[in-house]
């Protein structure tokens, strides 16, 4: 954590976060009721979640807007499968389904990245639109409501790692936000201290100069979309078992949330940069925000504006940043990409 | 056209000037082979009626000038994907305008507003678009931040925007003299189609027969070169914005007008089609590479595919999933004939 130094893109988000809760809790102080500070890690965990794929994606130098398609697609073929076949019928092989189904559409990504060489934007947003279209098109547009939910996954939607009956009710902390912390230690730890995980930046950094030295690229771009692909199966699978529904027209337009909250913890859309732990604070930064603009009066329909202007201010920071650092070695991404 | 009149034709003109066209070829052939199997598929000759094509006249245009406007704002290697939050904002603030003037928002008075007052909200719209662009491309030229990442981020700030403006319910009714141009059919011809063509006409001639069109398309071939050549890359890379952001507000004119309504949310599923169409024109995303008539001729080809799978009962969902497999299908397409080049 010592390269995490205070004028680093994190320390700056983890600034900005404490400057918001303290504003937010001194306009309100029902914000610092553990009920709303447990809700609130609840409500990241799901875009948490994709936003670690995101952003293993962007430090290898892509782009991903078709998570919330896959993240729909693999919830809703599990959650279908569950409830009308009865099919796999248990919780941790559901997970595993959706997660396969989600690498499987992220492994089309790659193909079409790095096999033909295409644009990722572009990619993204094509395989995006053919798979929501195949969901709705072919699969069905019928909501599968609680009544119809697989039993196993609302009872592990009302699973709680913590709680406490509060004076107004019961306070608990979701085992979501067990499923969000895991799927970060596991992208830190493979980021930080695997060959692949230095490949990915240096990949972002350098695609060339990755491939002189020796980085199998296929390789990192298959691990990059495929893991994108898995991590949004996985997160959307944990939205039904929260919401205790699965509908197909669910993440329209969560895209741009995920993308502004990785933005904001410091990950470069050029490649290269970017780390767990902005990436978490980002996501919380945005949720805050969000969830936070009622307590503080604010109407909701000036949620999305908000929304636009912490993206592009994110990005100017990041912008202005990069220019000043361009000439000497970046802060996170390794020194193989500046040797070469 | 030159290499024609010349006595001379030096072989590597002509190679080019085929090439050139070579690219045009393909897409009229490709057009004719949709058409082809449209009539032949679509069961008892429902394509092939005169209404079906009016009807497409009235509504393709505003993809048109979307898809037009997207392979602008690629010629130089950016994107604009606040194009439909433009669009919407555009129409939204027009119809605010009308029912400010009039002092209702329904009834005789504000369909009977005179026509001065109708181009006042035509040039309301379109400065809205102009001032989009001006922000886009200076956020992008200026502060240097991705096409990208900055045309989501005031994408959203412009339906934002909308939303709080409206509220979240559509702006219903606006004046005839404004309906008119999504409805009137001037010289037989509907007066959309008529906005279109003017628009490619103009900025087919701005981007290849001025100074400013070649900088772009030099621009998006190498920036720095086109930097240390003293191009004034700034400029140009604000006012392609500015062109963008224009198009895209008459694109919110001619929607608005079509429909009598404007919301923060219409024509969202016209980002993908308008980037479809302009790759499917061989425009390329990374820069350098795109022509107005080539995109013309891509809208043609996609609008007879989706009327053709509309007309055999498709689903709209499944006619998004077309598109997108079309556009994955044409791209890759696209990459494996280079590489082979």
């Amino acid at each position: 954590m010592k390269r995490l130094g205070l004028r680093s893109p994190e320390a700056g988000v983890a600034a900005v976060l404490v400057v918001a809760a303290l504003a937010i809790g001194t306009a309100n102080p029902a914000f610092w009721g553990w009920g709303n500070l447990f809700g609130l890690l609840r409500s990241a965990s799901v875009s948490g979640t994709m936003a670690l794929g995101v952003l293993v994606v962007l430090i290898a130098g892509g782009i991903d807007v078709s998570f919330p398609a896959f993240a729909a697609a693999a919830m809703y073929l599990s959650v279908r499968a569950a409830a009308d076949w009865g099919w796999p019928g248990n919780i941790g092989f559901m997970f595993l389904l959706a997660a396969g189904i989600g690498l499987l559409l992220g492994l089309a990504n790659a193909l079409f990245v790095h096999g033909v060489r295409l644009v990722p934007l572009i990619v993204t947003l094509g395989t995006g639109a053919v798979v929501r279209g195949f969901l709705l098109g072919v699969v069905g547009t019928s909501v599968v409501n609680v009544g119809r939910m697989p039993p196993e996954t609302v009872a592990f939607g009302r699973l709680s790692l913590l709680q406490w009956d509060a004076g107004e009710g019961r306070v608990q902390l979701s085992v979501a936000v067990l499923v969000w912390a895991a799927a970060a230690a596991l992208v830190h730890l493979l980021l930080r201290f695997t060959v692949p995980g230095r490949g990915l930046y240096a990949l972002g950094g350098d695609a060339e100069a990755a491939k002189r030295v020796g980085f199998d690229v296929r390789g990192l771009t298959v691990l990059a979309y495929g893991l994108a692909g898995a991590l949004a199966g996985v997160a959307g699978l944990l939205h039904a078992c929260l919401a205790w529904q699965a509908s197909p027209r669910e993440f329209i337009g969560l895209e741009l949330d995920v993308l502004a909250a990785v933005v904001l913890g410091g990950a470069s859309i050029f490649g290269g940069r970017g780390s767990v732990p902005g990436t978490v604070l980002g996501v919380l930064l945005l949720v805050l925000v969000n969830n936070s603009l009622i307590l503080l009066g604010v109407p909701t329909t000036w949620q999305r504006v908000v929304v636009g202007a912490i993206l592009v201010g994110a990005a100017a920071a990041t912008a202005l940043r990069e220019r000043g650092l361009r000439p000497a070695p970046s802060i996170t991404a390794p020194s193989m990409t500046t040797g070469a | 056209m030159d290499t024609e009149a010349a006595p001379v034709i030096r072989p590597r003109a002509a190679t080019r000037a085929l090439r050139r066209h070579g690219d045009l070829l393909t897409l009229a052939a490709l057009l004719v082979l949709v058409f082809a199997a449209m009539s032949w598929w679509v069961p008892s000759g429902r394509f092939l009626r005169l209404a079906n094509f009016e009807g497409q006249s009235f509504v393709a245009p505003e993809l048109g000038l979307l898809a037009v406007a997207t392979m602008a704002a690629m010629l130089t290697g950016g994107i604009d994907l606040s194009l439909i939050g433009v669009a919407n904002l555009a129409g939204i603030l027009a119809g605010l305008l009308f029912h400010w003037v009039a002092g209702v928002s329904r009834g005789p008075e504000l369909a009977g507003l005179a026509l001065p007052w109708v181009a006042a909200g035509v040039g309301c719209a379109l400065l809205v678009g102009a001032l989009a662009g001006v922000l886009n491309g200076l956020l992008i030229a200026r502060l240097r931040i991705t096409p990208i990442l900055a045309t989501i981020g005031t994408g959203q700030a412009f339906t934002g925007l909308a939303l709080v403006l409206t509220g979240g319910p559509a702006i219903v009714g606006f004046p005839s003299g404004w309906q008119a141009l999504g409805g009137g059919t001037p010289g037989g011809v509907a007066a959309p189609l008529w906005v279109l063509l003017g628009c490619a006409l103009g900025v087919g001639v701005l981007l290849s027969r001025t100074v400013w069109g070649r900088t772009l398309t030099l621009i998006g071939s190498g920036a720095r070169a086109a930097e240390f050549a003293g191009l004034r890359t700034v400029r140009a890379t604000v006012l392609s914005y500015v062109l963008t952001g224009v198009l895209a507000a008459v694109a919110g004119v001619l929607l608005s007008a079509r429909t009598n309504a404007a919301k923060s949310d219409y024509g969202t599923s016209y980002l993908l089609q308008a980037i479809l169409v302009a790759v499917l024109a061989g425009t390329n995303p990374a820069g350098g590479r795109g022509s107005v008539p080539a995109v013309l001729l891509a809208l043609c080809t996609l609008m007879l595919l989706s009327s053709g799978f509309q007309l055999m009962r498709f689903s709209n969902f499944l006619v998004d999933f077309i598109w997108g497999a079309t556009l994955l299908g044409a791209m890759a397409l696209g990459a494996v004939l280079r590489r082979g080049r």
